[in-house]
C-alpha cells in the first residue's frame, strides 16, 4: 500500500488486513502501562487540514505519536496555506522538508488524489482523511472495526446509511467498504439527499426508514447540515426529524442486537434523540476509541515497510 | 500474508538441506530444557519463582506451550505462557514488505513481578531478544528475565546470551537454520540450509 | 514555428490534391487572392517564380471557421494571445475563428472588439473576428452596445456571453430581438445557472462516484428549450454554443423546424472533445479534463455524432480555451473549465466522425467551414473551391498519424486533454486568401503588415 486516498481502492483481503492489524494493535495496547510503541521512531507525519476536524486530526495525532512518529500539524490558518499558496506548493514543500506520510483535509474532492500525483516520486505517503464529497476512508474504516467488534464477521449484515447520501464522503467510504466486507447496505434518504446515478452503487435504496429497522444488524446516521435546507433539499429540520430522524420509537423497532452508529459531530434531536446517543446500541463511543487505533494501523501499512521506492 | 516459510518447501535446484536434529532429537531438546528450567528457578520448591513462559511469534510460541506442558509432567507445576509479539519493536521493518502483526497473550496476572522466560526458536543476531525485551518492558517491570531457544548459531550483533540453550549450531554466516515443528510445520526437525545464489530471504538471517 | 520572410501574395500552385477528397488529383493554381485554375493533375502551368506545393494526392478542403475560440487577449496573455492563438488556429487548417469575448476586460464595448480585431490583423495568420458580449461585462442584466459594436470597424456579427449564460428570459428576449435587426446571432452558453451552482462533473454515475456535484444534462436543455422558443418568437437568429447532450440534440431537432425564417435560423455547434472524450476520464480528477459544458456519457457521444452527421447540430466549433498552468494544474475544484482545440480539431472530426463513415470530406467542409461561414455571415469563408473563389483552403493528409504533445503545440498553455494521443489526419498546409500561412507544421509570414492586401477585408459586406 503506497497511499491510502479511497476505500473503492480496497478489496475485501486488504480491508480485512488493515482491520486485523487495528484489532491486533488495539490488543498490543491493552493494559500496558505504556501506550508507547517505537515502530515509527524517526518518521514524519504532518496532517494538513483545509477544514476543521477536532475529531479526525486528533485521532490521527495520537496514532502517529502512540507508534513514536514526529507528527506535526498545519492548519490552513495558521500558515501559508491561509495566504493563497496553492495545494500544489503546499505539497511539495512538505514532501522536501521531509514528510514521510501527509493527512490531508480538504473541501475539493479528489484533492488527495492529486497530492499523492504531485507527490509521485518522493516516496511520501498520502492518507485521505476526508476529500469534499468524495471520500473520508478513515472513517469508513473505523466504522467497519466498531461493527466487527459488535457484530463480528460482517458477510450477509444489512447495514442502513441514513440521511444525507449526496454529500456525504463518510456514506461513499461506507457503501465501498461494507459492501467488499459482504454486508448488504441499504441507503435510506430522501430522493433529494440521494446522488443522480445512485442506481449502479452496490446497494439497495429506500425512502422509508420505519420499513427498514426490523432487519437492520447495524444503522448509521449521517449528518445533516442545516444549511442544506437553502438548497431546498427538504423542507424543514422538523420534517427530516420525522422521516428519517432516529427516534426512540425507531430505536426501540431495531433488532436488541442492532448497532446504532455516527460518524459526530451530533445534532441531537435532528438526526438522533438524544436518548439513543446515549443507550448501549450506540457505539459511538467505540467509534472514537476504534478511530486511533484504525488510524495507526493505516500509519503501520504505510509507513512501516520497504517502500515500493526501496524495493526496486 | 502467510508468514514466509521457514524452509518446509523449497523449491527445486535448491541444496538439500541438511537435518540437524531428527524429531527425536527435538523432543528430546526440549524436554532437556524444561528440566533446565525447573532446575534454575526451583519451581515446585517453597522458594520457587512464579515463572511465565512468553514465546515469539510463530514457532517461540509452540516452543513455549511445548515447554509449558513438559514442565507440568515433570513438576507438576503448570506455569503460564503466551505469547509476545516483537513486530511493532523491529529495527528491520523497512526493509522488508509490511509484517502482519502476531497474536499478543500476556497470560493473567501480568508480568510484574514474575520470572519471564522468552522463548524463541533460533538466537542469531540477538535483535530478536532485544525487541522483545523492549516490548516487554512496556508490559510491565519483571522481576528477572531470562532466554530459552532452541537452537544458538552463533553471529551475535548485540551483548545477548541465553539462559537456556537446546543445542549450539555453529554455522555460516550466510547458511541459514530451519526449525520445523509438528503444530506449524507438519514435523519437528532442525535443518541447515546452505547459502543458495543471490536470493536467500531466509528469516533466521533477518532474525 | 519559424518566421520565414514575408511572402508576398503571388502565384502559388497546388499540385496533386482532391478537392472534397473526391475525384481524380487536380492541380490548383492560385493567383493574387483568388483560385485562377483547377485543372487534371499535371496540367496546369505556372510562371517560373510560382510557389509550388504538392498535395501528395491529399485533400483540399475550404479554409476552416471556428465559431468559437478563447484567445485570451486582452487580460490573460500568460495562457494565449491573439499570435499565439492566430499561430494555433492556421496550423489547424482554420482561416477564421471568432473571439470569445470574456477577456479582461470584457469585449462589450468597441473599443475592445476594435483592438482584438486590430490584433488580429497585425498578425495575419487568420482572420480573427471578436465576439462582442450581449450584456455589460457578460453580467447578464443589461445589454451591451450591441449596435455600436457592429458598426466598430471589427464588424462585430456574432454576440455571446460565453462562459455565462443569458439566463433572464426577458435580457435573451430583448437580445434576440435587438440582433435580429443587426442581422447578428445571439451564441448562447446554455446553462440554466440555478442548477449548476457549484456543479463540477456530468451528472451521473461517475461525479456520484467520485463526489463531484452534478452538472445536469437538464440544465442544458430547458434553456435550449426556452430559447428555441425565444428565438422563434422573435423570428430571431439563434446559436446555440457546444451542444453537449443527448436532449440539445432532440430539442434541437425539435425546435429547429419551428422557426418561423426555417430550419436554418436556429443553428448549433459541437465541440471536438465532446465527440470524442467522455466522463469515464474524470477518474484520476486531473483537471485537464475539466471543460463547461462538462465532458458527457458515451450515449451523448453517439447521439452528438449522429446529430452533427444529419444537420441537427450545424457545425463544429473548437471552445478552444487555453489555461495557464497554476489554473489547471490544481485540485478539480479549483481548476478553470477548458481545452485546448484548435490544432486537434480536424484529427478529432477525422477520428470520431470521417473514418467510422458518418461524414465524408464534403461533409467535413460542411461542418468546419461553409455551415460556420454561414451562420457567421462572413461572405468569403466556407466558399466553393472553384475558379474565381476565395482562395481560402486547407490541405490536409488523410492518412498521417500524429501524437498529440501540448508542448509542440502552438499555444502558451498546454492544457490539451489528447496528450499522448495518436489521432488521424494532419493539416500540411493553410493557405488564406492566397497566402500560405502554415506549411507542414510551421507558420509562414506571421508577420506584422501594415499593407493592405492580404488581411484587407474583401468585398463590401459590411
Amino acid at each position: 500500500m503506497k497511499h491510502l486516498l479511497a476505500t473503492a481502492d480496497l478489496d475485501r483481503a486488504g480491508a480485512t488486513q488493515l482491520l486485523d492489524t487495528a484489532m491486533s494493535l488495539q490488543q498490543n495496547l491493552l493494559g500496558k502501562q505504556v501506550r508507547k510503541l517505537p515502530t515509527l521512531r524517526g518518521r514524519t507525519v504532518i496532517t494538513v487540514f483545509y477544514e476543521n476536524s477536532t475529531r479526525t486530526r486528533v485521532s490521527f495525532e495520537l496514532a502517529g505519536k502512540w507508534m513514536s512518529a514526529d507528527v506535526v500539524n498545519v492548519s490552513a490558518g495558521g500558515s501559508s496555506v491561509g495566504k493563497g499558496e496553492s495545494l500544489r506548493d503546499t505539497a511539495l514543500t512538505l514532501a522536501a522538508a521531509g514528510a514521510d506520510c501527509v493527512v490531508l483535509r480538504h473541501p475539493a474532492s479528489g484533492a488527495a488524489h492529486r497530492l499523492a500525483e504531485w507527490l509521485d516520486g518522493t516516496g511520501t505517503a498520502v492518507v485521505n482523511a476526508g476529500d469534499g464529497m468524495h471520500e473520508h476512508p478513515t472513517q469508513a474504516l473505523l466504522d467497519a472495526a466498531t461493527l466487527r467488534e459488535r457484530l463480528g464477521d460482517l458477510d450477509g449484515r444489512r447495514v442502513a446509511i441514513v440521511g444525507d447520501v449526496l454529500h456525504s464522503r463518510v456514506a461513499r467510504s461506507n457503501v465501498h467498504l461494507l459492501s467488499a466486507l459482504g454486508a448488504d447496505v441499504v441507503l435510506v434518504a430522501p430522493p433529494t439527499l440521494l446522488p443522480v446515478g445512485v442506481e449502479s452503487w452496490p446497494v439497495t435504496v429506500s425512502h422509508t426508514l420505519d420499513a427498514e429497522l426490523s432487519e437492520l444488524d447495524a444503522v448509521m446516521m449521517l449528518r445533516v447540515q442545516a444549511e442544506r435546507m437553502h438548497g431546498a433539499f427538504f423542507p424543514s429540520a422538523r420534517e427530516y426529524a420525522r422521516s428519517f430522524g432516529l427516534t426512540e420509537a425507531r430505536a426501540a423497532a431495531l433488532p436488541d442486537h442492532a448497532v446504532v452508529l455516527h460518524p459526530g459531530p451530533m445534532l441531537r434531536g435532528m438526526e438522533i434523540a438524544s436518548t439513543v446517543a446515549d443507550t448501549p446500541s450506540s457505539a459511538i463511543t467505540e467509534q472514537v476509541r476504534n478511530g486511533v487505533h484504525v488510524r495507526m494501523a493505516i500509519l503501520y501499512h504505510l509507513l512501516a515497510a520497504a517502500t515500493e521506492e526501496d524495493e526496486t | 500474508m502467510a508468514p514466509p516459510s521457514r524452509g518446509a518447501d523449497r523449491t527445486a535446484g535448491q541444496p538439500a538441506p541438511r537435518e540437524l536434529l531428527t524429531a527425536d532429537d527435538v523432543a528430546r531438546t526440549i524436554a532437556r530444557m524444561a528440566h533446565q528450567v525447573i532446575e534454575k528457578t526451583a519451581l515446585g520448591s517453597p522458594a520457587a519463582s512464579d515463572v511465565v513462559l512468553l514465546g515469539i511469534p510463530t514457532r517461540g510460541a509452540t516452543l513455549a506451550a511445548r515447554l509449558a506442558e513438559r514442565i507440568a509432567i515433570f513438576s507438576g507445576v503448570d506455569v503460564p505462557y503466551g505469547t509476545l509479539d516483537i513486530t511493532l519493536y523491529r529495527d528491520d521493518l523497512r526493509n522488508h514488505p509490511t509484517r502482519p502483526l502476531e497474536p499478543m497473550e500476556v497470560p493473567g496476572g501480568g508480568v510484574d513481578d514474575r520470572v519471564v522466560i522468552l522463548v524463541d526458536d533460533v538466537l542469531f543476531s540477538g535483535r530478536s531478544a532485544r525487541a522483545a525485551l523492549d516490548a516487554l518492558g512496556e508490559h510491565g517491570r519483571p522481576r528477572a528475565v531470562q532466554l530459552a531457544v532452541l537452537a544458538d548459531r552463533g553471529h551475535r550483533e548485540l551483548p545477548i546470551r541465553a539462559d537456556y540453550v537446546g543445542k549450539n549450531l555453529p554455522t555460516a554466516r550466510d547458511e541459514e537454520v530451519s526449525v520445523l515443528l509438528e503444530e506449524v510445520d507438519g514435523r519437528d526437525a532442525v535443518l541447515l540450509v546452505r547459502p543458495h545464489g543471490d536470493d536467500a530471504t531466509g528469516e533466521a538471517e533477518q532474525e | 514555428m519559424t518566421t520565414a520572410s514575408l511572402p508576398e501574395t503571388g502565384t502559388v500552385l497546388v499540385t496533386n490534391v482532391r478537392p472534397y477528397g473526391e475525384g481524380e488529383p487536380v492541380d490548383v493554381l492560385v493567383t493574387g487572392e483568388r483560385i485562377a485554375e483547377i485543372g487534371p493533375s499535371g496540367t496546369v502551368t505556372a510562371e517560373e517564380h510560382a510557389e509550388r506545393l504538392d498535395g501528395r494526392g491529399g485533400v483540399l478542403l475550404p479554409g476552416f471557421v471556428d465559431l468559437h475560440t478563447h484567445l485570451r487577449e486582452p487580460g490573460r496573455e500568460d495562457a494565449e494571445t491573439v499570435r499565439t492563438g492566430s499561430a494555433a488556429a492556421a496550423l489547424g487548417g482554420y482561416t477564421a475563428v471568432f473571439a470569445m469575448a470574456n477577456t479582461e476586460p470584457v469585449a462589450d464595448s468597441a473599443v475592445v472588439v476594435e483592438h482584438v480585431w486590430r490584433a488580429g490583423r497585425e498578425v495575419g495568420l487568420v482572420d480573427v473576428h471578436p465576439v462582442g458580449a450581449v450584456t455589460v461585462g457578460l453580467r447578464g442584466d443589461k445589454l451591451a452596445e450591441l449596435g455600436t459594436m457592429a458598426a466598430s470597424a471589427a464588424g462585430v456579427r456574432v454576440f455571446s456571453d460565453d462562459g455565462h449564460c443569458v439566463a433572464d428570459p426577458l435580457i435573451m428576449r430583448r437580445a434576440l430581438e435587438y440582433a435580429r435587426g443587426l442581422d447578428a446571432v445571439i451564441a448562447q452558453h446554455a446553462e440554466e445557472p440555478r442548477l449548476t451552482e457549484g456543479a463540477q462533473a456530468h451528472e451521473g454515475e461517475r461525479a456520484a462516484l467520485l463526489g463531484l456535484a452534478g452538472w445536469p444534462a437538464s440544465a442544458e436543455e430547458a434553456i435550449v428549450a426556452r430559447d428555441c422558443i425565444l428565438a422563434s418568437h422573435a423570428g430571431a437568429r439563434l446559436h446555440v454554443c457546444h451542444v453537449s447532450t443527448r436532449g440539445t440534440a432532440d430539442v434541437l431537432a425539435w425546435g429547429k423546424p419551428r422557426h418561423p425564417r426555417g430550419a436554418t435560423a436556429i443553428s448549433a455547434e459541437v465541440t471536438p472533445h465532446h465527440l470524442l472524450l467522455t466522463d469515464e476520464l474524470l477518474a484520476g480528477y486531473d483537471p485537464v479534463n475539466k471543460v463547461n459544458p462538462p465532458l458527457r456519457t458515451e450515449s451523448d457521444v453517439t447521439a452528438l455524432r449522429e446529430a452533427l452527421a444529419e444537420g441537427t447540430i450545424d457545425c463544429v466549433a473548437t471552445d478552444h480555451a487555453p489555461h495557464a498552468v497554476q489554473d489547471k494544474d490544481t485540485e478539480w475544484a479549483v481548476a478553470r473549465p477548458g481545452m485546448l482545440g484548435l490544432q486537434t480539431a480536424l484529427s478529432v472530426v477525422v477520428e470520431t466522425m470521417v473514418r467510422p463513415g458518418m461524414l465524408d470530406w464534403r461533409g467535413v467542409a460542411r461542418v468546419m467551414s461553409e455551415r460556420p461561414a454561414e451562420i457567421a455571415r462572413l461572405p468569403d469563408q466556407g466558399r466553393p473551391i472553384a475558379v474565381g473563389e476565395p482562395a481560402n483552403l486547407v490541405l490536409v493528409d488523410p492518412d498521417a498519424r500524429w501524437t498529440v504533445r501540448g508542448e509542440q503545440l502552438a499555444s502558451i498553455a498546454g492544457n490539451t486533454p489528447y496528450e499522448g494521443m495518436a489521432l488521424p489526419a494532419t493539416v500540411r498546409a493553410t493557405m488564406l486568401r492566397g497566402r500560405m500561412t502554415a506549411a507542414d507544421g510551421a507558420t509562414v509570414g506571421d508577420g506584422v503588415r501594415t499593407a493592405t492586401g492580404a488581411t484587407e477585408r474583401t468585398g463590401g459586406a459590411r
